[in-house]
């Protein structure tokens, strides 16, 4: 008798408790599924007025005439984001390997702390720097206006480089000490143990960096917006200034209305296809190969 | 003991984990062709003795070695030793079995590439005569391809021998390989053994003291990082010359 009421007042308190957390878990789904259907209930209608094929490979983009093409977008977007890829994932990699197998204990952690710092600096700080620094030096170097697809590249990489480099050192942290063991027992050197060996073990994790860190350059939009140029004009070169899929929408955000604000939510509805498309690549790679191979 | 060609041999080794003594002094023959077991309690050191015998510890930060060990009478403790070349021959089977997350042929295959075969009918031949010789040929020799990490825990470790075995070593360490084997694994890892000592030169350090009588010809006592009585099995065991070695054989300890 005497232990009944308390047990009870206990049992509603863990119902209680239990049930918030349910209606976080729901709320958050809310969430997600609200900004879906709503960025697709606003983007379809010009998509498909347009046609899908017209709409994402026409280059022709004059959205005050009707004339809606995000062509030369898609391929800003695609250019800004491997150009910046082609130099920040094998120097991320390359740092990772250098922070997990070869420093010592205390380089290691300091580097550490380095990419956390790079991790942590706002986007339009990086924008800025890249303004200043970046743009003139492609201006007087290299020629063209320095606004130019190059600059886009340079300032992305250094910001997908934290991601990169963080994911791929756990990955390679992760890999058990035996492989290494067992390699360098078999009369392996540490260089080859690392090529042969731990980098291949840790496939599935770098892969993982490299689609995220993908994913992240894609969203980018400030730092991007500065140092581009943003002509809607499809790039012909790495020094022409080129406008990404993310800056098409915020530029045009402020004044666009009717059709065009509908062609403005249609890219952000491309891009979302985009991104959902590179994280199902993400879990089916985690997922394949397992964290580092294990079953 | 009977006079017998001596594969390696230590003399005076002293190994210190930063201010920590681990091994005292350690003064040992190793027979050709024969299996050398290490027995003792956790933490007396049978394992960090193995591991300084071809140089594994050379890579936990802050050891110091003291003493020399010599292979063929060679000193492998000396600045212009090639640890790369010394591991070559002398291999090493640890606890765990650490197949690599890749398929059983690659995973044979990996000590004859690292060290320059490229020739794939060279390196077939390689991969079949190590399976055979690890006796695990009958079982896998059809089934190359598949990934290593999906073999039981006894034909991981038998595929870790094989890998050893295709490097061509001389000596092969062994740091407790049945330790994580159930009874029937075990049973066929000590045949295994017991067929490796025609050509090779083997120790093997052991929690399971019958594991140790069955298959070892000498087997050395260590304490405290002290090795404290070294002789034939057979004698050792029947008729221990020390008193701490009788207790510890009769279970008396540890």
């Amino acid at each position: 008798m005497k232990r009944g009421p308390a047990k009870k007042r206990r049992s509603h308190k863990e119902s209680f408790i239990e049930k918030t957390l349910a209606f976080s878990a729901g709320l958050f789904v809310m969430v997600i599924a609200v900004i879906t259907i709503f960025i697709f209930s606003k983007g379809l209608p010009v998509f498909l007025q347009v046609g899908w094929q017209d709409f994402i490979f026409d280059t022709d983009w004059r959205p005050t005439r009707g004339i809606f093409g995000i062509g030369a977008m898609v391929l800003g977007s695609i250019a800004v984001t491997v150009s910046a890829m082609v130099w920040a994932v094998p120097l991320g990699i390359a740092t990772a390997v250098f922070m997990a197998e070869i420093a010592p204990g205390h380089i290691g952690r300091m580097l550490g702390s380095l990419v956390e710092l790079l991790a942590g600096i706002p986007s339009v700080v990086y924008g800025f720097v890249g303004l200043l620094v970046v743009v003139p030096f492609i201006r007087q170097h290299l020629g063209g206006n320095g606004l130019s697809v190059l600059a886009g590249a340079i300032v992305l990489g250094v910001m997908i480089l934290p991601t990169v480099i963080n994911i791929s050192r756990d990955a390679i942290l992760a890999v058990p000490k035996e492989y290494a063991e067992g390699s360098l027992a078999l009369g392996a050197s540490h260089h080859q143990t690392i090529a042969r060996v731990i980098i291949p073990a840790a496939r599935s994790g770098i892969i993982t960096a490299i689609v995220l860190g993908m994913g992240r350059a894609i969203g980018e939009t400030m730092a991007v917006v500065m140092v581009t140029g943003n002509a809607p004009v499809a790039p012909n070169s790495i020094l022409a200034p080129v406008r990404t899929m993310t800056s098409n929408i915020v530029l045009e955000m402020g004044y666009a209305s009717g059709d065009h604000q509908g062609a403005l939510f249609s890219t952000g509805m491309v891009l979302f296809v985009f991104i959902v498309a590179l994280n199902l690549v993400v879990n089916r790679v985690a997922k394949a190969g397992g964290i580092n191979g294990k079953k | 003991m009977e006079p017998k060609k001596m594969k390696m041999r230590s003399e005076g080794l002293a190994v210190f984990y930063q201010q920590y003594q681990a091994l005292r002094g350690i003064d040992m023959n190793i027979a050709a062709n024969r299996v050398t077991a290490l027995i003792g309690p956790s933490g007396c050191g049978k394992s960090t003795f193995l591991r300084t015998l071809n140089r594994m510890n050379d890579l936990v930060e802050g050891t110091t070695i003291k003493g020399q060990v010599y292979l063929d009478e060679v000193p492998i403790y000396d600045k212009e030793v090639d640890v790369v070349g010394l591991r070559k021959r002398v291999g090493m089977v640890f606890q765990k079995p650490s197949v690599f997350p890749m398929s059983i042929y690659d995973n044979v295959a990996y000590g004859p590439r690292i060290h320059g075969i490229k020739n794939r009918s060279h390196l077939d031949e390689i991969v079949e005569k190590s399976l055979k010789a690890a006796n695990l040929w009958d079982e896998m020799g059809s089934r190359l391809n598949s990934p290593a990490n999906r073999m039981s825990g006894g034909q991981q470790q038998r595929l870790v021998i094989a890998r050893v075995l295709a490097v061509d070593p001389e000596v092969i360490l062994m740091d407790e390989p049945a330790s994580a084997l159930d009874p029937i694994s075990t049973a066929k890892l000590e045949e295994l053994i017991s067929e490796l000592k025609k050509n090779y030169t083997i120790v093997i350090v052991t929690h399971n003291m019958q594991q140790a009588a069955r298959v070892s010809d000498y087997t050395g006592f260590f304490l405290s990082g002290a090795l404290i009585e070294f002789n034939t099995t057979s004698e050792l065991f029947v008729n221990p010359a020390n008193r701490q070695t009788e207790d510890y054989i009769t279970g008396r300890f540890g």
